[in-house]
């Protein structure tokens, strides 16, 4: 039998804000343990969260990035449960009155388009940190990460395929990080994801029983951890058992993913209204003043480059697959008005040196101008693509101007035609040999004397004159 | 009957208490009376009537995104029972 | 005269005519404490050292010409206000040793204020209970007859008054501890609005019925504790930002014209008859001001007992999940794990009534039950509320007993906990409504215990309040009695 998988994914997303969600406190990562903490965070008796207004306002961009409705009205709840890194016993979230619902992302597998449905987002606390030491038994609890706001993503069980959940992670991804809300590191967790995944049989309109799978730090992850998943559930399906409704872990290193039963428990989370917090009231003033304030959003982006820059669909891909990074190709393009030339040099030398040293596009050595203008003197001829290589390393390393570098380098491209011609005679010359093979109809030897020509040059005669005298000198004698 | 001594142990634990029989006994008792007493509640017409849930109407609260100083590690740690390096220290969780 | 048998008002005067100090008040409040205190345990924590020292700043304030009413006056706080450095253990074994960080808003703007604080007053644990019997720490007396409680939850702040162990206190009122136990004491106690006073600070039991206010020797001085305490923080989401009145200035004001409503379902059977004499002749005092009286209907009061219950202990039973031994408070020694360690923890660290709140209120939240308990109470809250909403278009004040009876016997209730559920059934509406009440002395039993009458108003009303309450002290015939201690 053929099954259908069914695949809907729950994304938590750090937000950005200076400080936690309640309280002052810092959201720095890696500081000491428990050294971003107060009163309120450390839910001490007696105190009260007041919420942070950024938060409201970062959710809000978020929703409006992915079409939801806002919520005229939305509430907080009090989810309850006993864990040591939930200092007051309860996380404080929203529950049926969230921000916003009904949105969607637009993704393309394969060449294919389709939209995956966000069935709501709303803000809640998350919880510290506890790390567990094997040796002793015990465990230790720090809060620093407790009370730093997050937005829940849930799409609707839209999804088919691992890539499919993949693309749409990393489409909420882009979006995140170009709305500057939410750093996107995976590693540390300030984007994580959790999936719930089904089989049914093709053309059953029912769903599955699924299984939750948690612990996927990298898209990759994701993707392994549903392909294993798919493969585990067909097995069970295929013998004619029965998929259990569970939570399983996704083990990396092992690559398959484990189960946590026995290891939880049925919950019961008793949510009832937050009475330490009154509600959001959203009107049509504020959500436009969020929605005017948005950024162009990377499919957005994407478009306006291939129709206004005449680049391929993948050059734009690449390109604006960051803010700053679109933003470093446009100011290139803005200084040297060669698109396609400007799209070559930053996808392939300044991303392929980017790499190799490690380095964000806000840290290149090479800034835009330097750039637009290395391209302009290859444009006019003042130096050839092969020596603005070595300009270009020359540039990356001193950080100096490209003019510069070709001026204290003599690399001034050979243009006069008398020097040219004298150059080549000598070529032909010095290959008296080979000259007599091409004339006996060798071809091919052509490239040769462009080659031994370009050397003698150091490189810098301009190829265009020197083929045309070679093939003038050539069919001469 | 509103509530059985099983389903007494079951709350109790979600409470994350431990009740002795003897305990798990009495309150049983003492729930059933007062569960009992909240059936009044069932005579009052609540159809389409919006929960209270605040004393007061109150919207939008909020605090700009300032920060503010932090106690410090050793204030955190200054009332808890096990405190290592800066940690709040917990015996073995058992999942 | 012993200075600490004296108001707020009498005192400050004659601070500010330097015919005494604060020090000198300070010591007389601590020799009657020592003299007393043995026999009333009133207080859980006594500062006398920092009082001392406060004492001696709010002199040196004096003399500079400046401070405030409330400068160098000694003040009782109860233990559920959290008070930097100094213990604040809510009455509980969970909290025996639990020093806070920080100062409550309300300790902050008395601190500010230049009063002196006295101690941390008992209570019931985590302010559940009507007779300051459920505490960790010993049970409070009632100053006018040892054998009898005091009420509650407030039990210690309002015989620390009554008994002169302090001039004035702060309490807590969830469902009535403020001005229950004034009533049982004969003292006057004030619940302001849900929202007037912050409560940031106050160690929750309620978070949407929790408010803190003044148990005082007369009228003005609550109405100086109120000016004191009032007002918006920015740290209390459900503080609200109305201006704050002067409250003194209606203490002059007569009544004349105002309609006092009579709730028909407040006056039934089981109402102890001399506490109906004693508010009829209330009555008639206060028309002899000028007043009218009006027959009105709460028709959703009988319902208050168990929305009030179902609510209160739901909220609870989430506020006291943060005593899991990890962070502060107790913590049982043997637990073999941490689920072990939480259970041990909490089932000693909390008493009997703490933990069957606890189990009602998880009960009425979890799965299956939440539609029929919680969620119920909290639709006929609304239908409660709406009473008071259309009562108070119709009347200025409503006038109603603070106690079905007068003080209870020590003991007598504690087996059956819905019997003491029941002896709230006057004060929680004004909780539930979220609108204020004032609890004042209108007379003693025949054996000498005191009675009090209580009114209630709308939203942010308190002056009518502190006016009608002022008129009538003034007017009542009652002797001023003290308890003989």
């Amino acid at each position: 039998m053929t099954y259908e998988t069914v695949i809907g994914l729950e994304v938590h997303a750090q937000l950005l804000t200076k400080t936690k969600i309640f309280c002052g406190c810092s959201t720095r990562f890696g500081q000491e343990p428990n050294s971003n903490t107060c009163p309120i965070c450390l839910g001490m008796p007696g105190t009260l969260p007041v919420l942070n207004k950024k938060v409201v306002e970062y959710a809000m961009r978020m929703a409006h990035a992915t079409h939801c409705r806002i919520n005229r009205t939305s509430t907080w709840a009090r989810k309850n449960y006993f864990y040591p890194d939930l200092p007051k016993g309860y996380q404080i979230t929203q529950f049926d009155h969230p921000l916003a619902e009904a949105g969607y992302v637009d993704i393309e597998t394969g060449g294919v388009k389709k939209r995956i449905g966000i069935t709501r987002i709303h803000m809640e606390e998350d919880a510290g940190k506890s790390i567990h030491d094997d040796l002793s038994g015990s465990s230790y609890v720090d809060l620093n990460r407790a009370a730093v706001p997050l937005i829940e993503i849930v799409s609707e069980p839209d999804m088919r395929a691992p890539e499919e959940a993949a693309q749409y992670l990393r489409r909420l991804h882009e979006i995140l990080v170009y709305l500057e809300i939410c750093d996107g590191n995976m590693e540390e967790g300030s984007f994580r994801c959790d999936a719930n995944i089904s089989l049914r049989p093709e053309g059953q309109e029912a769903f599955g029983i699924r299984s939750e799978l948690k612990n996927m730090n990298s898209f990759n992850n994701v993707q392994h951890a549903l392909e294993y998943e798919i493969l585990r559930q067909r097995a069970i399906l295929e013998r004619g058992d029965q998929v259990v409704q569970e939570t399983r872990l996704w083990d990396a290193s092992q690559g398959l993913t484990h189960s946590m039963r026995g290891k939880e428990e049925a919950h019961d989370y008793r949510y009832f209204p937050e009475p330490d917090l009154v509600p959001i009231v959203i009107s049509d003033a504020w959500e436009e003043e969020i929605r005017a304030a948005l950024p162009e959003l990377p499919m957005e982006k994407r478009a306006r480059f291939i129709n206004k820059y005449g680049i391929p669909p993948y050059d734009a891909g690449v390109l604006t697959a960051s803010r700053a990074l679109a933003d470093y190709y446009e100011e290139v393009v803005r200084l040297c008005e060669r698109p396609k030339i400007a799209s070559n040099w930053v996808m392939g030398d300044l991303l392929a040196y980017l790499n190799e040293a490690k380095l964000e596009i806000g840290e290149s050595p090479v800034l835009p101008a330097a750039l637009a203008q290395l391209i302009g003197i290859i444009g006019d001829g003042t130096i050839s693509g092969k020596i603005a290589k070595e300009v270009f390393e020359g540039m990356w390393q001193s950080g100096k101007q490209p003019k510069e570098i070709v001026e204290e380098k003599g690399l001034v491209q050979i243009t006069d035609t008398g020097e040219l011609e004298k150059i080549v005679e000598g070529v032909l010359d010095a290959h008296q040999k080979q000259l007599e093979q091409y004339r006996a109809g060798k071809d091919q030897l052509f490239g040769f004397f462009v080659g031994q020509t370009m050397k003698a040059t150091g490189g810098k005669a301009n190829p265009e004159i020197v083929n045309e005298l070679l093939k003038k000198k050539l069919s001469m004698s | 009957m509103k509530i059985t001594t099983q389903e007494v142990g079951y709350v109790a634990h979600l409470a994350r208490l431990d009740l002795s029989e003897d305990e798990k006994g009495t309150l049983t008792s003492q729930l059933n009376n007062i569960l009992m007493y909240m059936d009044i509640l069932n005579g009052v017409d609540t159809e389409g009537i919006q929960p209270m849930t605040h004393a007061i109407s109150l919207g939008n609260v909020f605090r700009n995104d300032t920060e503010e100083k932090s106690i410090g590690v050793e204030m955190a740690l200054a009332n808890a029972p096990e405190g290592e390096m800066g940690f709040f220290g917990v015996p073995k969780i058992i999942e | 005269m012993e200075l600490n048998r004296l108001t707020i008002h009498e005192l400050q005067e004659r601070l500010r005519d330097g015919t005494i100090t604060s020090v000198e008040i300070t010591e007389s409040v601590y020799r009657r404490i020592a003299s007393v205190e043995d026999r009333v345990h009133a207080y859980i924590t006594l500062t006398q050292e920092a009082a001392t020292e406060q004492a001696r700043a709010a002199d040196r304030r004096i003399q500079e010409g400046a401070g405030g009413a409330l400068t160098g006056i000694p003040i009782a706080l109860k233990d559920v206000l959290s008070t930097q450095g100094v213990r604040t253990t809510c009455g509980s074994r969970t909290l025996e040793n639990f020093i806070p960080p920080y100062d409550a808003t309300v300790v902050k703007k008395l601190k500010d204020a230049g009063a002196v604080f006295v101690g941390k007053t008992n209570m019931d644990e985590f302010a559940m209970g009507s007779s300051t019997e459920t505490s960790r720490f010993g049970i409070t007396k009632n100053p006018w007859d040892l054998e009898r409680i005091p009420g509650g939850s407030s039990g210690g702040s309002a015989a620390a008054v009554a008994a002169d162990e302090c001039i004035a206190s702060l309490g807590t009122d969830t469902g009535g501890s403020i001005r229950q136990p004034a009533a049982l004491c004969g003292v006057v106690g004030l619940k302001p609005t849900y929202g007037r006073v912050s409560r940031f600070g106050l160690v929750a039991f309620a978070s949407s019925l929790d408010q803190i206010g003044p148990i005082t020797k007369d009228v003005e001085d609550c109405a100086i504790m109120m000016n004191a305490i009032c007002g918006h923080d920015p740290q209390d989401s459900t503080s609200v930002p109305t201006e704050v009145p002067d409250y003194r200035t209606c203490l002059s004001r007569d009544i004349e014209g105002w309609t006092i409503g009579i709730p028909k379902e407040y006056f039934v059977e089981g109402v102890d008859p001399e506490i109906r004499a004693s508010i009829d002749t209330a009555i008639k005092t206060l028309e002899g001001l000028g007043a009218r009286c009006l027959d009105i209907s709460l028709p959703h009061t009988e319902y208050c007992i168990a929305t009030y219950y179902i609510i209160a202990p739901s909220e609870a039973s989430s506020n006291l999940a943060r005593y899991d031994g990890v962070r502060y408070g107790f913590r049982a020694p043997d637990g073999e794990n941490l689920l072990d360690m939480y259970k041990k923890t909490r089932s000693s660290g909390f008493g009997a009534e703490v933990k069957r709140r606890i189990m009602i209120g998880t009960y009425s939240l979890s799965s299956g039950y939440y539609d029929a308990y919680y969620k119920k109470a909290s639709q006929v809250r609304a239908l409660i509320r709406d009473d008071f909403d259309r009562a108070f278009t119709k009347c200025d004040v409503i006038l109603t007993p603070a106690t079905p009876t007068p003080a209870f016997r020590i003991g007598e209730k504690m087996d059956d906990p819905l019997q003491m559920y029941l002896y709230d059934i006057f004060t929680l509406s004004a909780n539930l409504a979220g609108v204020p009440g004032i609890s004042v002395p209108c007379g003693y039993t025949k054996g000498g215990l005191p009675l009090g009458v209580q009114f209630m108003a709308g939203h942010f009303q308190e002056e009518k309040l502190l006016q009608i309450a002022s008129a009538y002290e003034k007017n009542s015939d009652k002797e001023k009695r003290t308890p003989d201690l």
